[in-house]
């Protein structure tokens, strides 16, 4: 197991060093001189070489490259050229923002959909299984800005239950009103997720349900529910789990859409802003970032599959 | 007799509904068994075996349903009770064991929790239960119980598997222990051990068993009275051995008939076949249920429903003429082939096949493990050459080596008609690919789901023959004609065929680039008895014909012994013993052969004595030192060669002429610890 681990480890590495690679290329390829954009039109050719000197651009990519990945190990990210201050500092509260969303959105939408999938495997081809297949169906073909905007005019403005902005405007807000700002956004979520989710988990149930082990379960005198309880569940909510943590990255990794609509400062809002004003340190990282939890997420989902099946566990064990 | 019958169906019906509609796969089904009898169930695939025992469980698909009847458990009707007392039933009353033990346990809890579950269900404290667990395990004579209890389902073989489903269904004392097809898919001799347990469980037990098997040598081994269903209607009944030495419902004779056994051989005897297709779930009948296919029919049985008519005793069959049916005439199938339009020029019995110092080494996580070794046959034109062996010996490797699916290790050398081969197929020119060529288990997976029939052959033949399209259909269609497929189907996909019309079609493919030698890996394994035989009529006929020689590969002893010339007997991919088929099942054995042999369930009711093989088949990674079989050897011990057969390995040698083994012991010393 543990070599398993190690090995998966050692190939997400690799993984995040040809992103990384991508990534600076991409943003060093990008149209338009900064130096110009920065500087204004009027500044002098010198003034240009100057800036760029400084700035180290006028070095070979190798070097830039070098010093860049140099900076990310040891926690130096670079200086943001339009804030002219460290991207670490303008990074680190916007991904902490979108990581509340994050958790938020998750404990939402995992359980509902989990439970929703089960409900639909459970009464297979009955009313209530096309009901929730057809329902998270068509919610998942509406954009989740759209919901956003939709929740917000029925929920924050006709029937005023829940705020407008998913951040609090208070100075220090505690746990709970940070919650219940994100409640809505979450919601939003949920109604892009939901059908993927459920569809996953009703088709491992009836899998499960379906299944020769669940039959001996119910021979041995086990009642329905107890039988799906013990030994459909387990088996089933496999592939969901993996399923649910390749999605968190996208809840984590900035939700543009979302983030402007209920005026929130999470990761989205840096990255637009950062390809906007072609501030690629700030891109460069960001980016990467988002790399990163991407890559991570799928280690955990991997590593999390191999746990809790006894059969990949003893292939990597051997 | 008084006592009430622990299971009890009168006139059960049972509906499955398809489409919206119901079509009936029980139809009036009436048979008892008395507490501690065991009752056999027997007939073909889609005769409603396995419904009567669902039934019998109250547990059917959810498109199922009984229509009408009862089922008496132990005088009281279960049909109607609700789902809280169907579970108390099968919680303390009434257990199961299943055709696929493996996939029977849930493959994420660990085998001790499963079993202790059942205790638990009945009130036993988990702790109590963990213990109960292991006990029940060591009932059922499982190596190292403790050991299993950590296990999970995939760790398990398929023997110890059926055993922890046999545990776990005899941990709750069960007044009624409903077995489906318990051994199918085990190795004879894995089969033979399972069949042995359940016979002494139910001697100690005294509980009573329904068990449904296709295989009718398992049902007269282990059954007190036997039922034939076929079309989901019971048309005969009676003691086993009154049953299997008067059967008096023309089905019954014909199914004992399709089975190749006692020593018959493609060179002496044909086999019968039953004419016709069992017919399409739900038909409804004016009269019999078998008349279609019965060569005894005449009009009151196509038009008037037969009565239960007494045979001798409780011995009774559902037919117009049972007086007749052992004696009505044999049905054997003639066939008129498609001429190959190109002939060999050897003679039959000329070596065609050559295969010498055949290794292969498999790659497993780190390990190198040698799955074949050092392997050397012939195989002579118009000759069949049987591999047999127990799951895991390399049976299917060598058919892969020889064809070149996977490349032998150095040294090994495959020449046919006398030139030396490529190791690997894509290296073998068209010529030498079409002339060696394959037959599968299963033709479902064989066969291109998309193609037509026709299209399936003529494109093998297109690519094989290098004609030309039209040619390549009107020899495609000359083929399936010649397999006996009707032109009607020659455009239809494989789904919609039987699987007997389905290998049909997978041997007019394998044919098509008139093939010098056909492999057959267990080739009627998924087939009943009656499609089994028409099948190996056909390949007999075949190579009559035209001179193709077989390799067959069966775990079927009687199949393998009726359709081969020589045998080679693998363990461990070792060729153990190899000969012409007669000494090979006539003797002296090989110790393992003997083993092997007396495993079989025998159809004829004679008793022998089985020469059990104790232990496991060890791992090819880690063999035993000297003769491979030494610690499971039968006739090692008092032999006088117990030194030699644990340090040295024998070598193959030619004990008579034409017939070697691998084994110490002489041969005369062999005969005579076998007589």
């Amino acid at each position: 197991m543990l070599r398993f681990i190690v090995k998966r480890i050692g190939l997400s590495i690799l993984t995040l060093v040809i992103v990384s690679l991508i990534v600076f290329l991409m943003t060093s390829i990008m149209p338009g001189d900064i130096a110009k954009q920065i500087l204004g039109r009027d500044a002098t050719p010198e003034a240009f070489e100057i800036w760029n000197k400084e700035k180290g651009f006028d070095k070979p990519l190798v070097v830039q490259y070098s010093r860049w990945m140099g900076g990310v190990l040891t926690g130096d990210l670079g200086t943001s050229l339009q804030y002219e201050m460290p991207v670490a500092e303008i990074l680190a509260p916007a991904a902490s923002k979108s990581a509340q969303l994050a958790i938020v959105a998750l404990l939402l939408i995992a359980p509902i959909s989990i439970l929703g999938g089960i409900a639909a495997a459970m009464n297979r081809g009955k009313k209530v299984d096309r009901a929730l297949t057809v329902g998270g169906l068509s919610a998942a073909v509406i954009p989740e800005f759209v919901w956003a905007v939709v929740l917000i005019l029925v929920f924050g403005v006709a029937i005023q239950v829940f705020p407008v902005s998913a951040f609090p405007d208070e100075e220090n807000p505690n746990l709970i009103s940070s919650i219940y700002h994100l409640i809505l956004p979450s919601i939003a979520l949920l109604f892009v997720l939901f059908g993927y989710i459920s569809r996953i988990t009703r088709a491992g149930v009836i899998e499960a349900l379906d299944s020769d082990y669940m039959r001996t379960a119910v021979l041995k005198g086990l009642s329905r529910k107890t039988a799906v309880f013990k030994h459909v569940l387990r088996n089933a909510l496999l592939p969901t789990i993996a399923v649910i943590a390749t999605q968190v990255p996208y809840l984590a990794g900035g939700l543009i859409a979302i983030e402007r609509v209920f005026n929130y400062p999470g990761f989205g809002n840096i990255l637009l802003d950062a390809v906007i004003a072609r501030d690629f340190p700030l891109l460069q990282s960001a980016v990467f970032l988002t790399g990163v939890v991407i890559i991570v997420f799928q280690l955990i989902a991997d590593i999390l599959f191999a746990v809790l099946n006894p059969r990949i566990r003893q292939k990597v064990t051997e | 007799m008084t006592t009430t019958p622990t299971l009890e169906l009168r006139n059960l019906e049972v509906a499955y509904t398809v489409r919206g509609i119901d079509r009936q796969v029980l139809r009036g089904v009436s048979f008892s068994i008395a507490p501690g009898e065991a009752y056999g169930l027997v007939g073909e695939s889609g005769c409603g075996k396995s419904t009567a025992a669902f039934a019998a469980m109250r547990y059917l698909p959810r498109n199922g349903k009984i229509t009408s009847g009862s089922i008496l458990f132990e005088g009281k009707d279960i049909v109607d009770i609700n789902d809280d007392e169907v579970a108390k039933l099968r919680r303390s009353a009434i257990s199961m064991v299943y055709q696929n033990p493996a996939t029977a346990l849930n493959p994420t809890i660990r085998i001790g929790k499963q079993i202790a579950e059942v205790f638990e269900l009945n009130g036993v404290s988990s702790a109590d239960a963990m213990m109960m667990a292991e006990q029940a395990l060591t009932k059922v004579q499982i190596a190292d119980p403790a050991r299993v209890m950590r296990r999970y389902a995939h760790q398990l073989s398929g023997g110890m598997a059926q055993r922890v489903v046999i545990a776990m269904a005899l941990a709750s004392n069960p007044r009624l222990l409903v077995m489906d097809e318990p051994t199918t898919g085990l190795d004879a001799t894995v089969e033979a051990e399972v069949l042995d347990l359940v016979r002494e469980l139910r001697r100690d037990t005294g509980t009573a068993v329904l068990f449904i098997s296709h295989n009718l040598g398992v049902i007269r081994n282990m059954c007190d009275r036997v039922g034939v269903l076929y079309a989901g209607a019971l048309v005969e009944q009676g003691a086993t051995s009154e049953l299997f030495s008067n059967p008096s419902h023309p089905y019954t004779v014909g199914l004992l008939r399709c089975i190749p056994r006692g020593g018959l051989h493609k060179n002496t005897d044909r086999l019968d076949t039953i004419p016709g297709t069992p017919p399409a779930l739900g038909t409804n009948f004016d009269g019999c249920v078998f008349a279609a296919r019965c060569s005894l029919a005449d009009d009151k049985c196509r038009t008037q429903l037969p009565e239960m008519v007494t045979i001798n005793g409780s011995h009774v069959a559902r037919c117009f003429h049972s007086d007749k049916a052992g004696s009505m005439p044999r049905s054997i199938e003639q066939i008129e082939y498609a001429p190959q339009t190109t002939s060999h020029k050897t003679q039959v019995g000329d070596t065609l096949l050559n295969i010498s110092h055949l290794s292969k080494v498999f790659n497993q996580d780190g390990h190198k493990v040698r799955v074949i070794n050092d392997v050397s046959l012939t195989l002579g034109v118009g000759e069949t050459l049987g591999l047999v062996g127990e799951s895991g010996s390399g049976k299917t490797t060598i058919a892969k080596l020889v064809l070149g699916l996977t490349p032998p290790e150095e040294g090994g050398v495959v020449t046919l008609d006398g030139k030396g081969l490529a190791k690997t197929l894509n290296r073998r020119d068209v010529a030498d690919v079409g002339a060696m060529q394959i037959v599968f288990q299963n033709p479902d997976q064989a066969l291109n789901r998309r193609h037509s029939v026709t299209r399936i052959v003529s494109r093998a033949v297109e690519r094989l023959r290098k004609f030309s399209l039209a040619a390549a259909l009107e020899r495609a269609h000359e083929l399936l004609s010649g397999m006996r497929v009707d032109a009607s189907l020659h455009s239809v996909r494989p789904v919609q065929l039987s699987g007997g019309l389905k290998q049909r079609v997978a041997i007019a493919r394998a044919f098509a680039g008139a093939p010098q030698i056909v492999v057959c890996d267990e080739p009627t394994s998924a087939l009943d008895v009656s499609v089994q035989a028409a099948i190996l009529n056909l390949l007999v006929d075949l190579q009559k014909k035209d001179q193709t020689s077989f390799i067959f590969i069966s775990h079927d002893l009687g199949v393998v012994r009726y359709i081969s010339d020589k045998i080679a007997v693998l363990y461990l991919g070792r060729v153990v013993e190899f000969g012409t088929s007669q000494r090979v099942f006539t003797g002296p054995f090989h110790p393992y052969t003997e083993a092997l042999l007396s495993s079989v369930p025998n159809i004829d009711g004679s008793t022998r004595k089985r020469i059990p093989l104790t232990g496991v088949v060890p791992s090819p990674s880690n063999p035993p030192s000297g003769c491979v079989l030494n610690p499971r050897c039968p006739r090692k011990a008092g032999s006088g060669y117990e030194t030699l057969c644990e340090t040295e390995e024998p070598n193959l040698t030619e004990v008579e002429p034409g017939h070697f083994m691998r084994c110490h012991v002489p041969m005369a010393k062999l005969k005579q610890l076998q007589s």
